[in-house]
């Protein structure tokens, strides 16, 4: 691993008056990391991002930086660097004079300024256009020499805010790609924010899923998806079918739940929650709509019976919405091989899924859509 | 139907040309006054084009002098009230929001009180801290400049705080936290982020200043001590009666004004046209090009037709010499004088001839001779005496039949007389002394 600097918050609180913006926020960034914070519109993200490069304070807990900790120091006092959500490119200086203006501040002559700026300027592949004024770049220039000058601070930590969030999808993802790859050159530790599930899981090393002030969990990508230790993590991230319903037994690992519409259901104790739950709690079992197949299978408690409802078809997949017993709403995506799987509205059919791939949690608040 | 669009387009040029007239009219007016050879301000009997004026504004010391106080405390008032401006408008953006509105109002107060009131108190005010730091009552603190740039600061520093704000609200905090992200002190992200985005907001605040200190009457009037500034030399003059120099003055401000404004119009229209064109910004602020100058840029010919002109009648100025037209219209009018005088004393030949039998009447005799010798007397009626108006305009009628006799007559005297003030006027303007 490369040696970048280590971001840890201990303790973290910040409020705003009586508003806890959050709560009590546990996170150790290895150095050299790239780090997502993911979660819904005002879960607290860019607040965090605030505390982090020094422009508000916590009002409990420890931020460290290099294992230094960095309560009271200002914002020039930090070895970050922050792309705001909006950017906040200098709107009266050329591009390069922006790129390099962390060194302007320092008192780097014009000459030794250029230089840099325009090595930076070919980093993000915009060699000719140092001279403009950033209004007359596109969205995604003005992206990239955000990025040039934060890069050009040599931060120990770059911090983003939603850097992509205004771009069109296309940019999006070739941004996507080419912040990783930056990252990978530079070495340093990237802390990004977004509450895109797809852009948090592809780039990152690890991420941290927030709700309303609390990180839920802290995770790799597959683990998030896979293993989500809350059901607002198995809801907020991809698409899951929900069931709901007592314990009943608890095997290995595995537990049976009697759901209230579709009866008893085995799955997987989610290893966040392993510990947690016992015969007779309350539970949430989540299965994902390519958890769900077709079979022949005897009655089971890996199987459910349900009528179609109506179903589409998207390319790689064949999504298939489903109604189970008492209108318990479910959906199947079936991948594409070829053959014709559009099934008739009212059919019923035979459903079956691996106990491995449905994750029991405890029961909790669901991400509304 | 088909004519009413017509009408009103008819109406619409009458009523643009009748607000245009009440508009300008008197600037064009009180302009080509400052041409004519007579001696109070007027076009109507047009006498001789001259420069005249001009040279003797420019030798009159009183008008010179007002002009150079006036730039004084233009100045200063200028660096103070921008400066506290700013200051001002930056500590609303800072302030506990809570306290803001008060505050708003506080700083804003100046403006709703009275010009009159602020430069009573300024000067009782300092009169005061004179006396209390025991310094000798020509002191610095009671130095007319002084006093004039601190009342005039106080209500002007708060219209220049309001273009600050104006521009402040449009400013993104946003960009001042990535200076300090970057690096920056405070200080830096002050002086190279927020500064510069405030320079057109300077620029425009230091120009408003500037015209309300030039322009301010009622507050320097109690402070100005010693240094009299333009605007109450102006109205010394008036109470002892006006002369052409004031057009003049007054052609060559506005002339300013124009340069100035068609200055500022070219440029924007340049970088408008520049960045409809796609031009990168850049190219538009640097360089000078003719042939792109004038291209589709009516401003910039205006400006260029105006500056010819200007320089042109500076010129002509330096070569013409309206005296010998002078002389032969003077020479006219002696001789138009002397025929009066003579038929004057032809009819009092013939009246002493008749009254001979019931005894002389020399002060009838004095009177009617003393009248064209003694222009400046009775000068140019009480135009705006509300009064007097129908006797104004009667005495016009009259100037115009005696107009070839006695050019000096009725010059423009007592201007701001209320109806009966002429005689009070006529014997102040005998016995008045100078300062
Ligand atoms: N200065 C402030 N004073 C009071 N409340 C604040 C302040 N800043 C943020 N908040 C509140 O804190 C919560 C978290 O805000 P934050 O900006 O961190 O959201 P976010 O996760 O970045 O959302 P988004 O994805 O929309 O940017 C919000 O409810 C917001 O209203
Ligand atoms: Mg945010």
């Amino acid at each position: 691993m490369s040696s970048g600097v280590s971001v840890d918050l201990q303790d973290m609180w910040i409020k705003f008056g009586d508003f806890v913006a959050v709560r009590e926020a546990n996170v150790n960034i290895k150095g050299g990391d790239f780090f997502s914070f993911l979660g819904p519109s005002g879960c607290g993200k860019t607040t965090i991002l605030r505390a982090v490069s020094g422009f508000l304070e916590p009002s409990d807990g420890n931020i460290l930086i290099g294992g230094e900790n960095m309560i009271g120091k200002g914002p020039n006092e930090r070895p970050t660097a922050l792309i705001f959500q909006n950017l906040a490119l200098f709107p009266l200086m050329k591009v390069w004079e922006n790129i390099a203006f962390s060194m302007e501040v320092r008192g780097a002559s014009a000459g030794e300024r250029r230089k840099r700026a325009d090595e930076l300027l070919d980093m993000i592949a915009l060699s000719d256009q140092g001279d403009k004024l950033p209004s007359e770049l596109s969205g995604g220039q003005k992206q990239r020499v955000a990025i040039a000058r934060a890069l050009c601070a040599e931060p120990d930590v770059l911090l983003l805010d939603e850097p992509l969030s205004a771009l069109d999808l296309k940019l999006r993802q070739h941004m996507r790609t080419e912040l990783r790859e930056i990252q990978k050159r530079v070495g340093i530790t990237f802390i990004y924010i977004t509450h895109d599930q797809g852009e948090a899981l592809t780039m990152s090393d690890s991420v941290a899923v927030m709700k309303a002030g609390i990180i839920d969990q802290i995770a790799d990508g597959k683990s998030i998806y896979d293993d989500p230790s809350t059901a607002f993590v198995a809801s907020f991230v991809g698409e899951n079918n929900c069931f709901r319903g007592k314990i009943s037994k608890i095997i290995d690992g595995q537990a049976v739940i009697d759901s209230n519409r579709t009866g008893a259901l085995r799955g997987r104790i989610a290893t966040g929650a392993q510990g947690k739950l016992s015969v007779g709690d309350d539970a949430m079992m989540f299965i994902r709509p390519e958890g769900l197949s077709l079979t022949d299978k005897e009655a089971s408690d890996t199987r459910i019976m349900a009528e179609v409802h109506h179903s589409e078809f998207e390319g790689q997949s064949y999504n298939v919405f489903l109604e189970g017993t008492e209108g318990k709403e479910m959906k199947m995506a079936l991948t594409n091989r070829g053959e014709a799987q559009l099934f008739d509205a009212g059919s019923n059919l035979k459903i079956s899924f691996d106990a491995n791939q449905a994750v029991i949690v405890p029961v909790g608040e669901l991400a509304s859509e | 139907m088909r004519d009413q669009p017509l009408l009103i387009r008819i109406g619409m040029s009458l009523y643009l040309l009748m607000f245009f007239t009440y508009l300008l009219g008197p600037l064009v007016l009180m302009g080509i006054t400052a041409f004519n050879s007579a001696s109070f301000p007027q076009i109507s009997p047009w006498e001789i084009f001259s420069f005249e004026w001009f040279s003797k504004l420019f030798a009159d010391d009183r008008i010179l002098e007002g002009l150079k106080n006036s730039l004084y405390v233009g100045f200063f008032t200028v660096i103070l009230s921008v400066s506290m401006g700013l200051a001002g408008a930056l500590i609303l953006t800072q302030i506990w929001p809570k306290l803001r509105a008060t505050y708003y109002t506080l700083i804003i107060a100046p403006i709703l009180v009275p010009g009159v009131v602020i430069g009573i108190s300024t000067l009782v005010f300092w009169a005061e801290i004179n006396r209390i730091l025991g310094l000798s009552p020509d002191s610095f603190l009671a130095n007319g400049i002084f006093l004039t740039v601190l009342g005039q600061s106080t209500f002007i520093a708060s219209y220049c705080m309001l273009v600050f704000v104006a521009r402040l609200q449009r400013y993104d905090i946003g960009l001042t936290e990535a200076a300090l992200d970057l690096g920056a002190s405070h200080l830096q992200a002050f002086r190279k982020i927020q500064l510069p985005f405030l320079f057109p907001a300077m620029a425009s605040s230091a120009v408003l200043a500037f015209l309300a200190s030039f322009e301010n009457y009622n507050t320097s009037i109690f402070t100005h001590q010693k240094f009299a500034t333009l605007t109450i030399i102006l109205s010394q003059k008036v109470r002892y009666g006006i002369d052409p120099s004031i057009s003049a003055l007054a052609f060559i401000i506005v002339c300013l004004t124009v340069f100035f404004a068609l200055l500022n119009e070219v440029r924007t229209r340049r970088a408008q046209l520049a960045v409809a064109n796609g031009a990168p910004v850049g190219a538009v602020t640097s360089g000078f090009k003719a042939p792109s100058f004038f291209a589709g840029n009516p401003a910039a010919v205006v400006f260029a037709l105006f500056v010819a002109g200007v320089v042109a009648t500076v010129a002509i100025s330096q070569v013409y010499d309206p005296e010998p037209a002078k002389s032969v219209l003077l020479k006219e009018k002696r001789a138009a004088q002397e025929l009066r005088i003579q038929a004057l004393q032809q009819r009092l030949k013939d009246k002493r001839l008749q009254k001979k039998m019931k005894g002389p009447d020399i002060f009838n005799e004095e009177k009617v001779g003393a009248k064209p010798k003694s222009p400046g007397a009775k000068t140019f009626g009480n135009v705006f005496a509300p009064n007097n108006l129908e006797d104004a305009a009667g005495s016009a009628k009259d100037k115009n039949g005696l107009k070839s006799k006695s050019p000096g007559v009725n010059t423009f005297g007592n201007v701001f007389a209320p109806t009966n003030l002429e005689d009070a006027a006529g014997s102040k303007k005998k016995d008045a002394p100078k300062e």
